[in-house]
């Protein structure tokens, strides 16, 4: 038989694919997500909050997905879209790129973060204006433009209320669409009453005050803002149009009043047609934050004279969705719209929260998108921070079939960890013994006969309680029954002996001899 | 090699080792509703789904549209805190029809390229709508002479959009037929809201905290 | 009808009381099992944990051993999950075509025990007696990989002296998923703690599902913490009669 040497799994082996370089955004963590979960995990107030919040969200998205009939339609006809802009790619970016320059806009092309970076330090710089308002955006955060543009002396504020939140209490995103879900109300009215200037000090918990005592924060730094940056939801290729999907009016705020506006986005953000909008408005905002419809969408293309800014840039980044588009499995990964359903039902992000996985995207996506942003061996542990149980494919608005995405990514790993070292680990030794002996039955019964000797190791009432590692990880926290004194097949052989000849002989009569060639 | 060169070269070596078909996009959900534009169920619907979201909403004819955009202003305007003897400053856009201001005591302001701190010294805004979608309580300005810029419509606190009832869809995809992507487009349902402490909604940020629809029959 | 048993390695080695009942179940309907002996495992352990390569001779087992037979049934819906989804990507994955033509064609004959049942045998109500309170836990594969839906409960509510109660958050993964268990055990067990949580506010004394394998991950934090619930597979509580009840063991 032929086998493919290495089968399809050997992408970072290719010099051609470039992965998002490192020292520079938030693409990585500094531990192994199985570490940053344990201390996760004993984080009370964290499980009480994410698990409160992602409850509340589960809830209404079910709700207002129930109430369209279509739905399933939505879902294919999203992720047909997707395949396809994916397919069509670089034509669609070149036809963006000319409708926006035809329409007054100017576009940049960025091959990761760092350019990315420099492109708007550098345009903020030209504007003479040492302060930006910026709305919600993964892409300014997976590329760590805040801090590039305070390295220039150059101030950003994020006007999303989460986002505020994070900044002002020097954290980090745990959630793509409420980056500070691990907060709770409480926790939010300190942090304001710490680090708001000038804030009420009679400010109390409740979710209106604290959304006020934003407004008022903001509000002057808006109306005095001359420099904006954005991400966009969406891109429409044929009309140049860009948007953005909100909810507080800061993206509006952000869009419309200074003079300046840049918008940085991933290459996949694209959509061919106007038409396409009509899908992924009915789908993003229902499964995002259970609403019927944001209350704010903006669509600009270009520059609209005497509305809105007047000078405006596109930066098109790819800082590795393009290793990512070249895994044909993979790529699927691209066609998030950045909704967050997948986080809120994933029972493992449930209990974890987002920072355990050491990327600003988080959960289900964050596990099979930034190990193919950064290459496997970068982020080896998130394809493996998840129990396969397929939650998140089920709510997945364009149907990304995230486990089996997981389970390919977990290949790349172990295969290109095979091709990089030439002494095997414990565990490709162990995996490599298993699948010997289970690929023989004669091996495969003797190795039965020989768990039974495990009886020793179980108490008086059958149970194991204490195995050595890697087993430990089991008995730490469960009994593990002993091994029966009989198996199934010996059951079988010793209760179903004549039956197993008349099988014998049903199979040679009824098989084709030639289907038996191995 | 550019930077742009050297993406899309990237973009087509992703691409070729197994060129991906470019599949059709199946568009078998719903492209219209049951109910044609102005259909009085689609009416009860929007009214529905606007109240949901907490904006106000209420009905009228030609006859008496002056008037319910007056009383509209007065309610978004009776806010606590808000000091009653002064006239209300609202800013309507350039092509506003001026019978819809009739029966108002506010001081009208035509926007004529009102800075930032003019707008933010008016109390609310006035203006017409583009389309209005039924099944999620959307109403879309789309810049036109009785909508106005952008930001007319999002600085003042109060947001009263008069809507044509013949101008309610019921689908998305039949609000997006209707609009024009070359023009600057706002979706706007219901007044601002956050759903970031605790993903609990709560209305009322940045934009408008009150969004009052007045629905014009016929 | 014949009907070739895929009985897994766990049911085989660790619980053969799931095989058993399987047999006596289907051999009380009035079927003829056959076990083909040249069977092992599946190899979804390998394939879930990356080790697609060495799962390729178990995927040939299977497909050689299950090809001359017409229905296979397998007490497990992660098995025929794998079977199903993921044998002839691994095959396609590693060049050999021809095996994963073979194995497209047995997986569609190969079936999990509910969708055998109902979907095969057309039967719901399979005559069996088991007196005893029943939560059912309806785990992940069953659910999301095979949609078997509501099959599972359509046979245990016409189990004639059973008292089932409706587990809470049941479509929620109990936190086994295979080495899942062992990479990320702190996350697991956190799963399993809320997973069990719910079964004891069922008070039933036994919690059922499908497959061993979640319920060695239920049944072990059970055990650990002397709840004295029990689990059982749907095999088991198909398998008794009046008559003839079946007997669970307590693990072991």
């Amino acid at each position: 038989m032929v086998m493919i040497e290495g089968g399809p799994f050997r992408h970072d082996a290719d010099p051609n694919t470039a992965t998002a370089p490192r020292g520079v955004g938030h693409l990585r963590g500094d531990v192994a997500f199985p570490t940053a979960a344990r201390a996760a995990l004993t984080d009370s107030q964290l499980r009480r909050n994410i698990g409160k919040a992602t409850g509340t969200i589960r809830a209404k998205r079910a709700d207002v997905v129930a109430e369209v009939a279509d739905w399933e339609q939505l879902r294919e006809a999203g992720r047909a879209c997707k395949a396809a802009t994916m397919a069509r790619l670089p034509e669609l970016l070149v036809q963006l790129e000319e409708r926006v320059v035809a329409a007054g806009g100017t576009v940049h092309w960025a091959r990761d973060a760092v350019e990315a970076n420099a492109i708007v330090v550098d345009l903020v710089r030209a504007t003479g204006s040492d302060e930006v308002v910026k709305v919600k955006s993964m892409a300014t955060q997976e590329i760590g433009l805040n801090e590039a543009l305070a390295e220039a002396g150059i101030a950003a504020l994020e006007t999303d209320l989460a986002e505020l939140i994070v900044q002002l209490g020097d954290d980090t995103p745990s959630h793509i669409l409420v980056p500070a879900i691990h907060r709770n109300r409480a926790e939010i009215r300190e942090i304001f009453l710490r680090e708001m200037p000038g804030v009420d000090p009679e400010l109390t918990d409740e979710p209106r005050r604290l959304a006020m005592a934003a407004r008022t924060h903001l509000r002057r730094r808006f109306l005095s803002a001359r420099v904006g940056v954005s991400g966009a939801n969406f891109a429409v290729a044929e009309t140049g149009t860009l948007s953005v999907v909100e909810s507080e009016g800061n993206g509006r705020m952000c869009l419309t009043l200074p003079d300046t506006l840049i918008t940085v986005m991933g290459i996949e953000k694209i959509v061919p047609t106007w038409r396409d909008l009509e899908v992924f408005l009915q789908l993003l905002p229902r499964s995002s934050t259970g609403e019927r419809m944001n209350p704010y969408t903006s669509m600009w293309t270009g520059v609209h004279p005497g509305d809105g800014p007047q000078d405006v840039h596109l930066v098109l980044l790819d800082n590795g969705r393009t290793a990512t588009l070249a895994d044909e499995v993979g790529r699927q990964a691209l066609a998030c719209i950045r909704c967050s359903a997948c986080l809120n039902v994933c029972p493992v992000y449930e209990r974890t929260g987002g920072h355990a996985y050491g990327s600003v995207y988080p959960g289900p996506i964050g596990a099979i998108l930034s190990p193919q942003l950064t290459g496997i061996a970068d982020n080896a542990s998130l394809p493996f921070a998840s129990s396969l149980c397929g939650a998140c494919y089920d709510v997945c608005p364009v149907k990304i079939n995230i486990p089996e995405v997981l389970v390919h990514l977990r290949a790349r790993h172990v295969e290109e960890r095979r091709a990089s070292r030439t002494v095997p680990n414990a565990e490709e030794l162990s995996m490599a013994a298993v699948g010997w002996v289970m690929a023989e039955p004669r091996r495969y019964a003797a190795a039965q006969r020989a768990a039974r000797a495990g009886r020793m190791l179980a108490g008086g009432r059958g149970r194991i309680r204490s195995l050595p590692p890697p087993l430990s990880a089991w008995t730490a926290s469960r009994d593990l029954p002993a091994p029966p004194t009989e198996t199934f097949r010996d059951w079988w052989a010793r209760t179903h002996a004549d039956d197993d000849r008349s099988d014998h002989t049903s199979r040679a009569s009824s098989s084709d001899s030639g289907r038996h060639t191995s | 090699m550019s930077a742009r060169d050297d993406v899309l070269a990237r973009v087509r070596r992703a691409l070729a080792t197994d060129e991906p078909s470019i599949g059709d996009v199946p568009r078998t959900y719903r492209q219209r509703g049951d109910r044609p534009p102005g259909d009085p169920a689609l009416i009860d619907l929007f009214v529905e789904r606007l109240t949901d979201y907490r904006a106000h909403a209420r009905r009228t004819t030609t006859d008496d549209v002056a008037g319910h955009v007056a009383r509209a202003i007065s309610e978004g305007l009776d806010q606590p805190g808000r000091d009653r003897h002064a006239p209300p400053r609202i800013v309507v856009p350039s092509g506003l029809p001026t019978n819809w201001l009739s029966a108002t005591d506010a001081d009208v302001i035509p926007d004529a390229g009102l800075t930032v701190d003019e707008l933010d010294a008016c109390d609310g805004v006035v203006t017409a709508a583009s389309v209005a979608i039924a099944e999620t309580g959307t109403i879309v300005l789309d810049g036109e002479s009785d909508q106005g810029r952008r930001a007319i419509s999002l600085v003042p606190d109060l947001h009263v959009c008069v809507v044509r009832t013949d101008q309610i869809v019921e689908t998305v995809p039949e609000g997006v037929a209707r609009l024009d992507p070359g023009r600057p487009l706002t979706w706007i349902s219901g007044p601002s809201a956050t759903s970031d402490i605790e993903l609990d909604r709560v209305e009322g940020v940045h934009g408008p905290r009150t969004l009052h629809v007045v629905l014009l029959d016929g | 009808m014949q009907i070739a048993l895929f009985v897994t390695c766990l049911a085989d080695t660790i619980f053969p009381d799931v095989g058993m009942a399987t047999v006596r179940l289907l051999e009380r309907l009035g079927h003829r099992v056959v076990f083909p002996t040249a069977q092992t495992c599946c190899g979804q352990m390998h394939v879930n944990t990356g080790y697609q390569r060495e799962a390729i001779p178990l995927v040939r087992r299977y497909v050689d051993g299950f090809e001359p037979f017409d229905v296979i049934v397998a007490p497990s819906g992660s098995c025929i999950g794998s079977i199903r989804h993921q044998h002839a990507m691994v095959a396609r994955n590693f060049g050999d075509d021809a095996l994963a033509a073979r194995a497209e064609r047995v997986a569609e004959r190969s079936y999990e025990l509910s969708e055998l049942l109902v979907d095969v045998l057309g039967v719901t109500d399979v005559g069996a007696h088991f007196p005893h309170r029943v939560t059912y836990h309806p785990t992940c594969h069953s659910l999301r990989m095979l949609r078997v839906g509501d099959r599972p409960l359509q046979l245990l509510r016409a189990v004639a002296g059973i008292d089932f109660v409706e587990l809470a958050d049941a479509d929620e993964c109990c936190g086994f998923g295979g080495t899942f268990a062992l990479k990320n055990a702190d996350v697991s067990t956190a799963m399993l703690a809320d997973k069990m949580r719910n079964v004891l506010s069922t008070d039933a004394e036994y919690a059922a599902a499908s497959d061993a394998s979640c319920l060695m991950q239920i049944g072990g934090g059970l055990s650990r913490l002397r709840t004295g619930v029990r689990t059982v597979h749907l095999a088991q509580v198909l398998a008794g009669t009046v008559d003839r009840p079946w007997e669970v063991a307590s693990w072991s």
